[in-house]
């Protein structure tokens, strides 16, 4: 990155958070993050993940210039099937889906081999993107690239995650997706969902209703099931072996 | 097994069963029975959910006169050389070992509706208490003129599974270098709108790779057609300068074929050509017109939520032959429906809840290798027709992977769909 766009972009910055909030006060999801503070919170990712100058694939892979790259296609670093999957559907990493995927792994992309609970926070999470844009010359070498604001909350509400699902409504409604998905749990083509975990299948579907995931024929199914019908659902594939 | 000594066994069963099944008893003595006609994507799903969900609560016979189901879906695939011919055939013994279907292998050629019995040409009557008509499609007479069923060998369709595209591939192959390969397109409504264009782009396929100098023309009486700006695209890409599309506007109508000479009359000019795939008008499979539920163009009119025919709330029409509404005529759909008609019968034979209906469709079509595409909407039952409610297509200028993706998960989907039928 020249130092000029650099400069031009932590003056915006600044000039933003000014006009948002008073500079002591929190800063919501909606704002551009101190790349500062995500340096420190990066500290939890460096486990696995690194970036800056000479940064290699570790555990993770490296996280140079994330931002406007495809979900999985870090040369030579081997990717679960799922991280590639959701590549190939079109994810690509920008602001909003590196938030939705620090906040809950999982919620973006079955059966990645990220192992992180997540970051609830927010605020958090904009610091470590707003750190990881540094190294990102994608977007920030572009005047018109998108912002390191996070502009949508992603959390599921815990009243959605607490519901009990019926079974057996659930086995009728899963008459939809065995046109496809395999109840012996066949993965090939199209990826297996028995015994999935309940939270994860409904996690997993309320993205895809929310339209953060890409795969458009899981965003038109998830789209009309009612918040009932998935948990519904989540019970009935959660016991099938 | 005979069906005489199946009757009899059924019938053992029945007297143990009734004691314990709690349920509204159909007309007929013993357990409601349901007579599914026609063993394909509508027909074999339905039987399987019928007798999964109902527990042995019904009694639940197949009617389907072959004993190998060969997909019409994939069927190109075949003809491209991405799949074989086996692959594409499923048997019915699991359906009725596991499931405890009674399969008959035979021709429905009757229905009484007054009696509620089908008669089968060998001769025997079933009754029914509800009864499932799911017969696929046949031709419109004199559609395309020059063409009957007595020409489907010199000029096949291809449109329904098994020989017919065995025979298609073979005439493919034979073709001389630098032949011509037409194709008479159908008009709507058809099975599998973008049947007839993967159709085209698998035979393109084989043909760049052993007959690089031939030519496809494809007489259209459609202006347009399902997936078209992708086909066009993924042609030119893929067969640059090998496939015409000749809409009726821009060539004038299809005058007659003329299987003998290998003939076809557009716009008063004869065109001579190798192979020639006369895919005519359709209409309900011929069983629902004898059970007079057709209405003027052929087709079945249903009740959206429930499947059952507007003429007699005995029958339900699925798949192809039934007059719906918005969703295409697609084994995706024809198994979509199945289910939803399984829970409706289900209900009003043993009162097990019915749910709401929903509807889904998706259609994936192979353009060259790794190169896939899909289609897709979901649907909802209104008073009027099965209505859609939201849907997608791919995109021109989608990169490698996500094409190939989109064929991997079609191969996915067949397994799965196949599942879902025969068990
Ligand atoms: C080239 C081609 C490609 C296609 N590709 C796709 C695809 O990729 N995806 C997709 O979803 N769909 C596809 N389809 C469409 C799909 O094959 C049909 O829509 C689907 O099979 C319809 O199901 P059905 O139950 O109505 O009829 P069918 O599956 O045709 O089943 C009808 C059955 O009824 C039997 N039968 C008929 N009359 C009688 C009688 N009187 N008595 C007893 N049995 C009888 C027949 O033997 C047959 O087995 C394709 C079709 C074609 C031609």
């Amino acid at each position: 990155m020249s130092v000029w766009t650099a400069r031009i972009i932590k003056a915006v910055s600044l000039a933003v958070m000014l006009a948002v909030s008073p500079a002591s006060g929190p800063v919501a999801a909606s704002e551009i993050g101190d790349a500062k503070t995500g340096a420190r919170l990066f500290q939890v990712c460096k486990a696995c993940h690194r970036v800056g100058k000479e940064a290699r694939n570790a555990v993770g892979p490296h996280l140079n210039g994330v931002f406007g790259r495809v979900a999985g296609s870090v040369e030579a670093f081997r990717y679960s099937e799922g991280l590639i999957r959701a590549g190939a559907d079109g994810l690509i990493w920008t602001a909003d889906s590196l938030d939705a995927y620090l906040e809950n792994p999982k919620s973006l992309v079955s059966r990645t081999r990220m192992n992180f609970i997540g970051m609830p926070s927010a605020e958090d999470r904009s610091h470590v993107i707003a750190y990881l844009r540094d190294f990102s010359d994608k977007p920030s070498d572009i005047p018109e690239a998108e912002p390191t604001s996070t502009a949508t909350d992603h959390a599921l509400d815990p009243a959605i995650l607490a519901i009990v699902g019926d079974p057996d409504y659930g086995e009728y409604l899963s008459g939809e997706c065995l046109t496809c998905h395999q109840a012996g749990g066949l993965d090939e083509g199209i990826p297996a969902i028995t015994g999935w975990p309940r939270e994860d299948f409904v996690v997993a579907m309320h993205a895809y209703k929310k339209e953060i995931r890409a795969h458009p024929v899981m965003r038109m199914m998830a789209g009309r099931l009612s918040d009932e019908e998935i948990a519904g659902l989540a019970a009935y594939f959660e016991g099938l072996e | 097994m005979s069906l005489s000594r199946r009757s009899i066994l059924k019938g053992a069963a029945t007297t143990a069963a009734l004691s314990v099944a709690p349920m509204i008893m159909g007309a007929s003595h013993g357990k409601p029975k349901v007579v599914v006609v026609g063993g394909g994507a509508g027909g074999a799903t339905v039987a399987r959910y019928l007798a999964k969900d109902s527990k042995g609560a019904l009694d639940v016979t197949l009617i389907e006169p072959t004993r190998t189901y060969f997909s019409c879906f994939f069927s190109n695939l075949y003809l491209g050389g991405f799949r074989t011919l086996e692959s594409l055939g499923h048997t019915y013994g699991k359906l009725a070992s596991e499931y405890g279907i009674n399969v008959v292998h035979d021709w429905a050629v009757g229905v009484d509706r007054d009696k509620k019995t089908v008669s089968l040409a060998g001769g025997a009557s079933l009754p029914y208490d509800r009864l499932v008509l799911s017969p696929g499609i046949d031709f419109v007479d004199g559609s395309v003129p020059g063409w009957d069923l007595s020409h489907q060998n010199r000029m096949p369709h291809a449109y329904k599974g098994g020989s017919q595209t065995e025979l298609l591939k073979a005439q493919v192959e034979a073709m001389r270098p630098g032949g011509v390969f037409a194709m008479v397109a159908p008009p709507n409504p058809y099975r599998c709108p973008p049947g007839p264009y993967e159709r085209v782009s698998m035979v393109a396929h084989m043909l760049k790779e052993n007959n690089p100098k031939a030519k496809i023309l494809i007489f259209d009486p459609k202006k347009k057609f399902s997936k078209q700006g992708l086909f066009q695209a993924g042609w030119e890409n893929s067969y640059p300068g090998m496939i015409d599309w000749l809409d009726s506007e821009f060539t004038g109508a299809l005058e007659e074929v003329r299987p003998h000479s290998m003939e076809l009359v557009v716009g008063g000019e004869v065109t001579k050509a190798d192979v020639v795939n006369v895919i005519p008008a359709m209409k309900a499979g011929r069983i629902a017109e004898l059970a007079a539920i057709t209405n003027d163009k052929g087709w079945a009119p249903v009740v959206p939520a429930t499947l059952q025919s507007r003429e007699d709330e005995n029958i339900h029409v699925l798949g192809d032959s039934a007059h719906q509404g918005d969703m295409p005529k697609s084994g995706f759909s024809a198994n979509s429906q199945a289910k939803v008609a399984a829970n409706a019968i289900r209900g009003a034979l043993t009162g097990s809840k019915v749910f709401p209906a929903k509807f889904a469709n998706t259609c994936w079509s192979l353009i060259g290798t790794n190169n896939g595409v899909k289609v897709g909407a979901a649907y909802e039952a209104t008073a009027e027709k099965i209505a859609k409610t939201s849907g997608f297509i791919s995109q021109n200028g989608e990169d490698a992977a996500l094409r190939k993706q989109t064929y991997e998960e079609s191969i996915g989907w067949y397994a799965g769909i196949s599942k879902d039928m025969f068990g």
